[in-house]
């Protein structure tokens, strides 16, 4: 059986994928010669990411979108139109030292935050982890001729594109849906500044991301949500100002270890300055500072992942 | 240093060692290899022989714990970059940008070493066509079959034109068909000047291709030469095995002579087999056979190795290559 098959005419299609010699020649003779330079292959990788980025255009998009629409439409649209006022009275109370502010206020510098740290995670956590298990995909690019750590930084710099994108999206929804008196009071001064917290938010969940993509089990990751997400979320300052928080001290302090408050407090100073604030030195030190920190832990434990 | 002497591979005692929670786990044991520049070289062993951290040592994955090596002259440790430009790596399993179509896999490899994006579209569609892969070019990396996936992780290997080609068991898992038409790409490479290292665990693999090969097992070289020089040292002789029913009674005394026959150089009886090691085969199966019956075992079965790499591996390691 074994013999007629071998020798069977069918076979011969199969090995219509075998070159001819000269071709396999003119393989090794014409190769372009390889001229990588740091940055050559480093503006290769951000290049791959955006052709990834593009294909997926349409469902990264409908991911950014509707936690945040759907957000601003139940509590800056439904609720004041059911007369929700318990709503209102308790964003009220919560920045009561600020006078009339609404709700929707206070959502739009927490839901850009939180955005950029779903995306940051979104973004560098799950497909490393992906890269990391099963084919240990992330051998391809190990092999690209720069050190290892170059590679973390150009995951950590790809991240913060799209939590950057992320929260750019997420600006205009926060912006417009509402009821009909209840727009919120955004008021930028200061562009540069504006644009400075944004960068840094960006890279420090990247960074962040990076960092629980390298330590964390592939089997758990679920726990992502129930541990990180959701608890760096609700005492993330996202849905009312630190400020507020000074009727509860403990958690006042508390929540100062949630790099999330810095994201959610820093926009709220230069989106909507109206609200009771986090001083800015505070927290421009802690987006820099946890971005350094983050990144060089990241950097070292993916090393330490690649490199066994 | 290396480069003046013409060897694409040097290593010296090289070693690594993984420390684990339950203790040190040595997967390479110190090992001496030299591959010249424009040699075929197979590094054979079975599965845990400690061959892809051998590999994953030379191509600057895995961080040895001991010993030197060196890859197109420069020490793996002190300058991966530059090991990383001058290599190509198959490795074992599929590691294409699932992300990507077939096309781009070659081009944003291409990329990464520096090309051009119009340099890298061209490179990639001359690889495609080498490969016999252009009608697949729009095609996603994951909807390949294992052999279209192994052919592009060829291919992509292949984009800067590297010194060293190294293969961590390119041919696993494939169907006969496919693995003939990879072995036949690799000699037109090979004849081409390419070095090329793989790896295997199997013989018939080795011996179809390699000019030069070390057979590992338990991170050590037992013996390394060409396939004939390897054949003429350990493993001229022919291997039976007798595998019966039953547990092998130690002193069937209708073996006791098996020994003193002219050309057995080794007789070994354990568990339920007995083999002989042979130059002179003729007339041994039978008698181990009928002598068996006369004590009253059934044969299982009965295997005859004529001098291959096979019959290397068992002499060296005194075990069948697939237990």
């Amino acid at each position: 059986m074994t013999t007629t098959t071998r020798h069977a005419p069918a076979d011969v299609a199969e090995y219509a994928g075998v070159p001819e010699a000269s071709q396999v020649a003119a393989l090794i003779a014409d190769a372009p010669e390889p001229r990588p330079t740091m940055l050559r292959t480093f503006n290769a990788m951000m290049a791959r990411e955006f052709r990834v980025l593009s294909r997926n255009a349409i469902s990264l998009f409908t991911r950014a979108v509707m936690q945040p629409l759907l957000f601003v439409f139940v509590f800056a649209y439904v609720f004041p139109k059911i007369g929700g006022g318990f709503m209102l009275s308790g964003g009220a109370a919560a920045a009561s030292h600020t006078g009339s502010i609404n709700f929707a206020t206070i959502l739009v510098p927490g839901l850009m935050a939180s955005m950029l740290l779903m995306q940051g995670i979104m973004a560098v956590t799950f497909p490393l982890v992906m890269e990391f298990s099963w084919q240990r995909t992330i051998e391809d690019r190990a092999l690209a001729p720069v050190p290892i750590s170059v590679l973390a930084i150009q995951k950590i710099v790809a991240g913060a594109v799209q939590s950057f994108i992320g929260a750019c999206i997420v600006f205009p929804i926060v912006l417009f849906v509402h009821a009909a008196g209840q727009a919120p009071h955004v008021h930028v001064t200061n562009w540069a500044l504006l644009a400075l917290i944004l960068v840094f938010a960006s890279l420090l969940t990247a960074s962040l991301g990076l960092l629980l993509g390298t330590i964390m089990d592939p089997r758990k990751m679920q726990m992502l949500f129930a541990v990180i997400l959701l608890p760096a979320t609700m005492l993330g300052c996202v849905y009312y100002p630190w400020s507020a928080l000074h009727h509860i001290r403990w958690l006042q302090i508390a929540v100062l270890i949630n790099p999330m408050v810095y994201m959610s407090e820093g926009l709220r100073a230069v989106l909507t300055p109206v609200l009771g604030h986090m001083p800015m030195w505070g927290v421009l030190l802690a987006l820099i500072g946890g971005t350094v920190v983050f990144a060089y832990l990241g950097t070292r434990t993916f090393t330490k992942r690649v490199l066994n | 240093m290396t480069g003046e002497t013409g060897l694409a591979i040097r290593t010296e005692d090289l070693r690594k060692t993984y420390t684990g929670s339950r203790g040190d786990v040595p997967a390479v044991r110190g090992i001496d290899l030299s591959v010249s520049s424009g040699q075929f070289f197979g590094l054979l062993g079975p599965n845990g022989a400690g061959k892809s951290t051998t590999i994953g040592m030379l191509t600057t994955l895995v961080l040895p714990t001991g010993g030197q090596a060196w890859v197109a002259g420069l020490d793996v440790v002190a300058d991966p970059v530059g090991v990383k430009r001058r290599i190509g790596v198959v490795t074992q399993n599929n590691t294409l940008d699932m992300q990507l179509t077939v096309a781009e896999n070659l081009e944003f490899r291409s990329r990464f070493f520096g090309l051009s994006p119009r340099e890298a579209s061209r490179r990639a569609a001359q690889l495609l066509e080498v490969f016999g892969m252009t009608d697949k070019r729009k095609a996603m990396s994951t909807d390949l079959s294992g052999g279209q996936a192994r052919r592009l992780l060829i291919a992509r290997a292949l984009v800067h034109r590297p010194d060293v080609l190294f293969l961590d068991e390119p041919t696993a898992g494939l169907d006969p068909q496919t693995r003939v038409n990879l072995w036949d790409i690799l000699r037109l490479l090979h004849a081409e000047g390419q070095t090329i290292l793989l790896t295997t665990h199997y013989m018939e693999e080795a011996e179809a291709l390699c000019e030069q090969v070390a057979v590992m097992d338990h991170g050590r070289i037992l013996a390394s030469g060409t396939v004939s020089e390897l054949k003429d040292g350990v493993g001229a002789e022919t291997v039976i095995t007798v595998r019966y029913e039953d547990l092998v009674p130690e002193a069937v005394t209708a073996w006791a002579g098996l020994a003193d026959r002219p050309g057995v150089s080794k007789v070994e009886t354990e568990g339920d087999h007995i083999r002989v090691f042979t130059r002179e085969p003729e007339g041994v199966l039978g008698e181990l056979v009928t002598a068996g019956s006369a004590a009253g075992l059934t044969v299982r079965d009965a295997t005859q190795l004529k001098p291959s790499l096979e019959t290397v591996f068992l002499t060296l390691t005194g075990r069948d290559y697939r237990e």
